[in-house]
């Protein structure tokens, strides 16, 4: 491994002021997708900068919304008594990401920002545009059975792997950012990016903030909801295809559909088309099945994903099903 | 090993240590000066290292050496013509991507690392192929016989039969990948004497292959291997990456340790091949088979030849009069494969056994009785008797505990909401395989024994059973008794694989426990003492502190008069999802005909860590490479998928448990191959049953379901 340093601090302002003396630094929390990098030779920072002492760990309601700091790990947030109660959605979507182990070190703001799990992102030796600019894409035309269907470019067709961003971004939710000018907030569905030209930036996070929460509205999706994912194997692997869906029902009519998908974009993929079309209709599965079609327009298959053109709407009205089943 | 019984005399010995974290693997142990090597690897596919420049690696803090062909440290075997093309750092080559070309070794193990990234290599690259559909379609690939022809009455007599079917299956790279990662370490000493604390399934292989390289007196060489951390084949081979090491202590005249990394586990301690079979079935309108023709590829390597027992099974599983084979060896610019847990044998049974199921759906016959109307009498390959074989029974119990009365032969009869239920069966079926071995054996005045073989325990707990078979014949609760393995100086004994410990080991170790029984009643005669008398008393008044007594065993000429196999039956209820494609594996049961059963909680054990294995084969695992490049794209755990508890259902074990005594005085044939063998089948089979959809290439994931 290539030598760095190593600093730990303890508020979030002093971590800004480390992170904006040094270009080539970087935070580190619960390091479980960081340390890969630095292993496969992806990234070598100078400075690593231990923010795990900051306290940003709260899991509160203030009004109407609930706060997440970006330090809160996966595991107390999936375990919280308020998020199990009021956002049931997000608890679920944190229990299918990765291994009881690695939720238990990870956190909020380090599942936002980790990386892509393309091989080729992953492999020096190979064509990655995301990890060397202009080197080309390796999966285009290679293994790209994983990759994304929505908001491809030429130059990357890599899919974000968090789970926990899809619920967020069916949810509403918003991002707290500090930088040197205070805090500025986002709606969370933008704070990742479509890979466009420059697919080596993940998300809109300006190289001298910290993310410091996330915040959440409260809803009433709590009865009618449901994180389904397509995966490979039972547990710890990452999604083909996963959907979360969460319905506001009067009686059978749908009042309002909240709904995105994970494993088919660069980004969080909400499905807004799908929402508007369900919104006021019955809850049947005719009508999931016309949403999950209007959820496909502009889908795009690269040969070893094309399954997932069948995937995708297949899953959106089994999570929809379930979903309204769940009560 | 410390011999701690836990509750009863069926636990397995070594346990405690294992769950307490007191057994020791090789990376453990911690010599005096211990270095530490890391490999540089090419990163091309074929051709030849022009430059390697290696002064920065070796200018870096804590370097001691950096090897290479550039300096070819001293392995007298290499400097001379023939043998493996593979001799490390004696050669330029480049045989495929992720070869090892050079070792650095350092004062830590992260210093090697870090200076192992400074190595910058030039090459002549060369086209390359590594896939194996890819050379067989061409006509100016090289392709060699990996077996003789096999015939039997008519070739391709399916051809022309009143029912057939013909089809092809394909299975992808599956890899070993044990939790424990692979490696050495290497202490080399004046005089040119050498331990070593090795991951192996055979110390004395290891020992026998060091001499061959360094040319020096086998007795120079201790290798132990006490604990393995899970082998499934990978450690029946010494692999480069081993004899760099002990190139690299010889050189720096220090221990020197190498654990090689999870991605090199994909490229340098082999795999089970790519295989691409076709299995062509005919049979009567009435189900009688007339004719079996199986023809198999396999992939092997360029530098080395790989050959495995692909088409062992359609010889001889049923009756049929017709049968033909073949199995042809493809070289591609990969790594050496190496035998995998139901080596060959666990390949072509997917294949065999997907056909009969699809044959049996073609005649319209519930597969189980298509199956038993085909049940040999006798081996028709051999044209000898089975020793035993007691398939029918095991397919009654096997279907009375599935619940098989429940399972409709139309496909997708049993649906419920987006679920679709099935069930599958396949038979496997392995060598029941003896060798020669010696076991010494010491009964101890204080009332204990010890028993002394060069065997290992990759997991399948060889101590344990053998300490149950002492202790039946000589009366000796198995907490008084000690078995010692992983340790080349011990009485020799073969490697442990082919599912042939338990009956080559455990062979010995009856016959030196019957030795010591009758030295016993001798002594207790001459001293004039009862017969019976315990050991300990007959040792004291003989004012012995012990008897010891060495014995070698082998088989008799039974071995040449009969067939010996052993046999499993795998039963599996599976549920789909109509919209997901995912497949759930949501009963098992196995059954083992394998003899008399020795060691019940162990044998247990090697069917459940069967049936996961062959979950894994069928459902999750495969290495993917990227043809374009010759490198793997999913080499780490997240990617490569092995079954987690989440995708393992309770699985129920049954054992015809009936002695063969012509295969071993224990009556006990091996089971570690069988527990794996034909499982796929099953589960493809149990898919086809609730889906109607065939899926002849593994492993079926969701998108081959929604294909």
């Amino acid at each position: 491994m290539i030598n760095f340093q190593y600093l730990r601090t303890t508020s979030a302002k002093s971590a800004l002021a480390l992170l904006q003396k040094d270009k080539n630094s970087k935070f580190i929390a619960g390091g479980t997708n960081l340390i890969d990098l630095m292993k496969r030779g992806v990234t070598a920072p100078e400075k690593l900068i231990d923010i795990n002492h900051v306290p940003l760990k709260q899991i509160e309601l203030i009004g109407t919304k609930i706060h997440i700091g970006a330090l809160a790990t996966n595991s107390a947030v999936a375990d919280h008594a308020l998020i199990k109660e009021k956002l049931p959605l997000l608890s679920w979507a944190l229990q299918a990401g990765a291994s009881a182990q690695l939720r238990n070190v990870a956190t909020v703001g380090g599942n936002m920002m980790q990386r892509t799990r393309c091989g080729y992102f992953y492999d020096t030796e190979m064509p990655c545009n995301k990890r060397e600019a202009g080197s080309g894409c390796g999966a285009l035309e290679g293994f790209n059975r994983m990759h994304a269907i929505f908001g491809t470019s030429d130059k990357c067709i890599a899919v974000h792997p968090s789970d926990m961003c899809v619920a967020l971004v069916a949810l509403d939710a918003e991002v707290v950012l500090l930088g040197p000018k205070g805090e500025r907030k986002i709606l969370f569905k933008d704070f990742h990016r479509l890979a466009g030209d420059t697919p080596q930036l993940d998300n809109n996070l300006k190289p001298d903030e910290m993310i410091v929460r996330v915040e959440i509205p409260l809803n009433n999706l709590a009865k009618h909801s449901y994180y389904l994912k397509v995966r490979d194997r039972a547990s710890y692997a990452f999604a083909l295809v996963s959907v979360a869906a969460g319905l506001e029902l009067e009686d059978n009519k749908i009042l309002s559909a909240h709904l995105a998908m994970g494993g088919v974009a660069h980004k969080p993929w909400r499905l807004t088309k799908a929402e508007e079309f369900l919104k006021g209709k019955e809850a049947t599965e005719e009508n999931f099945a016309q949403a999950a079609k209007l959820s496909m327009e502009n889908a795009k298959g690269f040969g070893e994903n094309n399954f997932k053109l069948k995937l995708a709407p297949n899953t959106i009205i089994e999570a929809l099903n379930l979903a309204k089943r769940k009560a | 090993m410390e011999n701690r019984i836990l509750k009863d005399e069926n636990d397995r010995v070594d346990g405690f240590l294992k769950v307490t974290g007191g057994a020791k693997y090789f990376a453990e142990y911690e010599l005096p000066g211990l270095t530490y090597g890391v490999l540089v690897t090419s990163t091309i596919t074929k051709g030849k290292i022009t430059s390697l420049d290696t002064k920065a690696a070796e200018k870096a803090p804590g370097v001691i050496a950096v090897l290479s062909h550039l300096n070819k440290p001293s392995a007298p075997a290499y400097e001379q013509e023939g043998g493996s093309q593979m001799k490390i750092f004696y050669t330029d080559k480049i045989f495929y991507n992720g070869q090892p070309i050079a070792i650095v070794v350092a004062n830590t193990f992260e210093r090697a690392t870090y200076a192992a990234s400074l190595v910058k290599t030039s090459y002549a690259k060369e086209d390359f192929n590594t896939n194996l559909d890819k050379a067989i379609k061409d006509p100016k690939a090289k392709k060699l016989q990996g077996q003789p022809d096999y015939k039997r009455g008519v070739e391709n007599a399916y051809k022309t039969a009143e029912i057939k079917i013909e089809q092809q299956y394909i299975l992808p790279i599956e890899t070993h990948n044990p939790m424990e990662l692979h490696g050495i370490i290497a202490d080399w000493r004046p005089a040119n004497k050498v331990t070593v604390y090795a991951k192996t399934q055979g110390v004395k292989a290891t020992q026998g292959t060091i001499a061959n390289v360094f040319k020096i007196p086998i007795e120079n060489i201790q290798v132990n291997s006490e604990f393995v951390g899970g082998g499934f084949g990978m450690g029946l081979k010494t692999w480069p990456l081993e004899i760099a090491t002990v190139m690299a202590s010889k050189h720096v005249g220090k221990p020197v340790k190498l654990v090689i990394t999870r991605m090199q586990m994909f490229t340098m301690v082999g795999n089970r091949p790519t295989a691409i079979q076709k299995v062509g079935l005919g049979a009567t309108k009435d189900g009688k088979l007339t004719g079996i023709t199986h023809t198999a590829f396999g992939e092997s390597a360029t530098y080395e030849n790989f050959t495995e027992g692909v088409v062992n099974m359609a010889k001889f599983m049923y009756q049929c009069d017709n049968v033909n084979t073949s199995y042809t060896i493809v070289p591609v610019d990969l790594g050496v494969p190496i035998w995998m847990r139901g080596p060959g044998e666990a390949t072509g049974a997917f294949a065999l056994e997907s056909a009969i199921d699809e044959m049996a759906h073609e005649l319209d016959m519930d597969p189980l009785d298509f199956r038993i109307k085909n049940d040999p009498e006798m081996d028709q390959q051999k044209n000898k008797p089975f020793s035993s074989k007691n398939i029918k029974e095991a397919y009654k119990l096997g279907a009375a505990k599935i619940g098989w009365s429940e399972r409709k032969n139309k496909p997708g009869s049993l649906v419920e909401g987006p679920w679709q239920t099935g069930y599958g069966v396949s038979v496997g079926v392995f060598n029941a395989n003896r060798g020669k071995a010696s076991v010494k054996g010491t009964l101890k005045a204080d009332g204990t024994l010890l028993l002394q073989s060069a065997t290992s325990d990759i997991g399948p707990g060889t101590g344990t059973g053998m300490g149950l078979i002492a202790s039946k014949l000589l009366n000796i609760p198995t907490n008084k008794i000690t078995f010692e393995l992983g340790d080349s100086s011990l009485p020799p004994a073969p490697s442990q694989g082919g599912s042939a410990t338990l009956s080559t080991i455990g062979s010995a170790v009856n016959d030196v426990c019957l030795a010591l029984k009758s030295t016993i009643a001798e002594l207790a005669a001459n001293s004039n003492m009862d017969a019976t008398s315990n050991f300990v008393d007959v040792l004291k008044k003989n004012k012995l502190p012990s008897v010891e007594i060495t014995k070698e065993s082998q088989s008799g000429k039974e071995r040449d008069n009969y067939s010996m196999y052993s046999f499993s039956i795998h039963f599996v209820q599976v549920k789909v999802h109509k919209l997901t494609g995912v497949v759930k594996v949501s009963k098992i049961v196995s059954v083992g005909d394998s003899g008399k059963i020795v060691s019940p909680k162990t044998a247990r054990s090697q069917m459940v860590g069967g049936a996961v294995g062959g979950i894994g084969m069928a459902l999750t695992e495969e290495a993917i490479l990227d043809h374009r490049y010759g490198r793997y794209i999913n080499n780490n755990f997240a990617d490569y998928h092995v079954p987690v508890n989440a995708d393992v259902p309770e699985i129920d074990v049954i054992f015809i448990d009936k002695p063969d005594f012509l295969v071993n005085p224990m009556g006990a044939k091996g089971m570690g191959e069988i527990a794996l063998i034909g499982f796929s089948a099953a589960v493809a089979n149990a898919v086809f049953n609730a889906t109607g959809k065939r899926i002849r290439t593994l492993p079926i994931t969701p998108d081959k379901i929604l294909a």
